[in-house]
């Protein structure tokens, strides 16, 4: 395949992620911002923070509220960070490389797109925000099935885990990252409402609040909470699952092309690394330390990969 | 405006109202059919065509945005005898239009005896020095050909335009057909219709058959070379490379590499045998035609002459379809071919003749009148449907710079009825036929892309200026 494909479906994999991430993180945030009254502001403060979109948010705004950042984040042409936007980059790689697509999954990526500008054609309400969140979902899940359903198991599908995986992680790590700190032991955090309620919002934002409660009994503590993200390779927006999927992939790509690349060894150096560490060497280590490593190391795979596979010249 | 006289030949209804043989069956079936029904069908093609993306992009004001050609369901039909008839005229055209070619980049025979003049082929742009005493693979020019045709009468088909150089619409005859089946699957077993859909294949099996000598011994390598995603026909492009299983490249995935023009892979860069490109000749090769231009491969054309590629259509075909030359296309099948052409031309005043000028000049009001390098529809005058003024700004143009064009008669286009909700009503039409070359033989689908003007009296069918396409259907018996 060309070079040119495989970096147009990589990207198209990874702005889906990004969009889907996005909904979500917006949609843990609306949640807190309900539950939260007064200081709501804050909240949607520190949702423009974890996206690091608050100096672009501060250029064409002069106050933090619900549906400024909410419209912002989903819909504004200004913003290309946008859900809307990346929605749109996914689509424009796809008919880049329409010819690498399964009918279904153009399809389904072209419907997304549809529906989504449809929906956000005029301003949103507060009142329609929860549905349009979903709808986001919906139409990210849409294309993974119709990807997983339909594609032939060749490079092609490779290219477009390895995006989702590098995205995902790259997700998980920025919003543990950004709450880093309610993580960390102090005396304020025993019991407190207010921890309990940031808790509830990371997981909320990589969609494991329920699966978190039904493993540990609907008990929340701090240093669970980032073994569960960083370490349990059963929860698929675990750094430890993404960097496995990343391994199958990258597998498949050395088996199919017989030879293996900077990239495979890179990987196998990180995928050891994760696999080796403790939580409490984690947090010994530092977490915040951790967490900038890891998305520095992520992001010089992507680079490889990039690099290995001819994307461009 | 109403240009529809009694002159007008509709290919449905003859003279007393009765149905000609080709519309019979399909008017039995469209009778019994529920009217809202249909109407319906015809909004779920609207969406089937959005959803997956059957789109044309439009240049100038709306840059980048994706429009859909109108689609109207009810199908010209055409029967099988004047389908056989006709494709002996265009084969005839086609095969004329390759030798043509290449006496004009040889020995130029066609003007040594006196039949083209030789101030057409002067400072025409089309024409390639590039090309002069090279031969093609296999010999073949023009790969893929799109003939414009009209219909004036029963057996009355005359030929608007060629297309020599890259001719599209394929897309949309397949998936119209695609479409149809889809939305009205118990039609076709009702009507027996020729086959469209072997068009992709028939045009992998002949671009493999015109693979240079460096292909000898494997599987030729094929490629569709595209400008890119925000190219009106990408769609096109993305369509029949998927179709035919080709790489869709663009000229920045490919550079000329140990005397081959080569693509860059996950795996590194391999060679290309056949590049069907859809693009210009001016942006095939930077180093060869356009030093400016960012896009082509450098160096591409030293390797075609060299037998490294094939490209397809060769380079320099335009000057086939010029419309400088199209007048004198009668000449033209008649010098190589030896036969009558079995397909007439439009009549055809050239205004760089003072005789013609006059005449045309003085009939402004009644002619069709077109720019030598223009196409689409810009840039002309139709002489009925103009006002005072814009005829008075026309003559201007024309008077300035007579040998810039060419003038015909305002054509009764035959009419073909579409789908409105007050029923059927007739519209003026054209068809293209696409017609495959290869040193293996010539290949036509039955067929083509029907264009449909869907204003009332309206002449003009390009998708550009508010036309539609059909399904376009030979009768199989």
């Amino acid at each position: 395949m060309l070079g040119r494909t495989a970096y147009g479906i990589f990207w198209m994999f990874r702005y889906l992620e990004r969009a889907e991430n996005t909904a979500r993180l917006l949609e843990a945030g609306f949640r807190m911002a309900l539950t939260r009254g007064s200081q709501s502001d804050e909240e949607w403060r520190s949702l423009l923070t974890t996206l690091g979109l608050a100096a672009a948010y501060d250029d064409r705004f002069d106050e933090t509220t619900g549906p400024l950042v909410s419209n912002f984040l989903l819909r504004d042409r200004e913003n290309p960070a946008s859900v809307l936007a990346m929605v749109e980059y996914a689509r424009t790689n796809a008919r880049m490389v329409r010819t690498a697509l399964t009918r279904e999954v153009w399809e389904a990526t072209n419907e997304a797109w549809m529906a989504l500008c449809e929906a956000m054609a005029r301003p949103v309400r507060m009142a329609q925000l929860a549905d349009l969140l979903a709808l986001v979902r919906r139409q990210a899940m849409l294309v993974r099935g119709a990807l997983e359903g339909t594609m032939l198991r060749n490079e092609i599908f490779n290219f477009a885990r390895v995006g989702t995986a590098i995205e995902a992680a790259d997700n998980t790590a920025r919003i543990l990252d950004v709450k880093y700190h309610v993580l960390l032991p102090s005396v304020a955090w025993v019991g407190s409402t207010l921890d309990n309620a940031q808790w509830e919002m990371m997981l909320r934002s990589v969609a494991g609040e329920r699966v978190f409660r039904w493993l540990n009994a609907g008990t929340l503590d701090p240093r669970g909470i980032a073994n569960f993200l960083i370490c349990d390779g059963r929860f698929p927006r675990s750094l430890a699952y993404s960097y496995s999927k990343l391994a199958s992939n990258m597998n498949g790509l050395a088996r199919e092309h017989g030879t293996t690349l900077r990239s495979h060894a890179l990987l196998d150096s990180a995928v050891t690394r994760l696999q080796a560490q403790t939580i409490a060497e984690v947090f010994e280590f530092g977490l915040h330390e951790f967490l900038t490593d890891f998305i520095a190391a992520n992001r010089n795979l992507a680079d490889a990969i990039a690099a290995d596979y001819r994307f461009i010249e | 405006m109403q240009t529809t006289t009694r002159a007008t030949f509709d290919e449905m209804l003859d003279e007393d109202g009765g149905i000609r043989p080709a519309y019979r069956a399909f008017r039995d079936w469209y009778d019994a059919q529920d009217k809202a029904w249909l109407a319906k069908q015809g909004q779920v093609a609207e969406s089937v065509f959005r959803r997956t993306g059957i789109t044309f992009n439009v240049y100038g004001e709306d840059a980048g945005q994706e429009r859909l050609i109108p689609f109207d369901m009810i199908p010209r039909i055409i029967t099988r005898d004047e389908w056989t008839r006709l494709s002996r005229g265009i084969e005839q055209r086609v095969r004329a239009l390759n030798a043509f070619l290449h006496d004009l980049y040889h020995k130029r025979e066609i003007v040594k005896a006196g039949r083209l003049p030789e101030r057409v082929l002067r400072d025409n742009d089309a024409f390639l020095p590039e090309m002069v005493g090279f031969t093609p693979p296999g010999g073949v020019y023009t790969h893929i050909v799109g003939i414009d045709l009209v219909r004036t009468g029963p057996d009355d088909f005359m030929v608007l335009e060629d297309n020599a150089r890259t001719p599209s619409g394929v897309s949309y005859m397949l998936e119209n057909r695609e479409t149809m089946m889809a939305m009205f699957p118990e039609l076709f077993s009702r009507v027996r219709v020729q086959p469209v859909s072997d068009y992709p294949r028939a045009l992998a099996r002949s671009l493999a058959a015109c693979a240079p000598e460096a292909a000898a011994g494997h599987r030729p390598v094929v490629s569709v070379l595209t400008p890119g995603i925000y190219n009106s026909a990408y769609f096109e492009h993305a369509f029949l490379a998927d179709q035919m299983g080709a790489e869709l490249v663009e000229s920045s995935d490919l550079r000329v590499m140990d005397g081959r023009v080569c693509q860059r892979t996950t795996r590194g860069w391999q060679a290309i045998d056949v590049i069907y490109r859809r693009v210009d000749d001016a942006f095939l090769d930077p180093l060869t035609f356009n030093p400016t231009s960012m896009l082509g491969v450098p160096g591409i054309m030293d390797i075609y002459r060299a037998g490294g590629i094939t490209i397809a259509n060769a380079p320099g075909t335009g000057i086939a379809d010029d419309k400088a030359i199209y007048s004198f296309m009668p000449e033209i099948v008649e010098f190589y071919t030896g036969e009558k052409p079995l397909l007439k031309n439009v009549p055809t005043w050239r205004c760089a003749e003072a005789d013609s000028l006059k005449y045309v000049l003085d009939n402004l009001k009644d002619l069709v009148v077109k720019e030598v390098h223009g196409s689409g529809g810009y840039g002309m005058l139709i002489g009925p449907t103009s006002s005072k003024a814009e005829i008075a700004r026309f003559e201007k143009k024309l008077r300035a710079r007579p040998e810039n064009y060419i003038a015909q008669p305002t054509l009764a286009l035959s009419t073909v009825p579409i789908f409105t909700k007050a029923g059927l009503a007739p519209r003026h039409v054209d068809l293209r036929p696409f017609v495959l070359v290869s040193p293996k033989g010539i290949d036509i689908t039955p067929g083509g892309l029907t264009r449909v003007a869907l204003k009332k009296g309206s002449l003009v069918v390009n998708s550009s200026q508010g036309g539609g396409t059909k399904d376009s259907w030979v009768l199989a018996e």
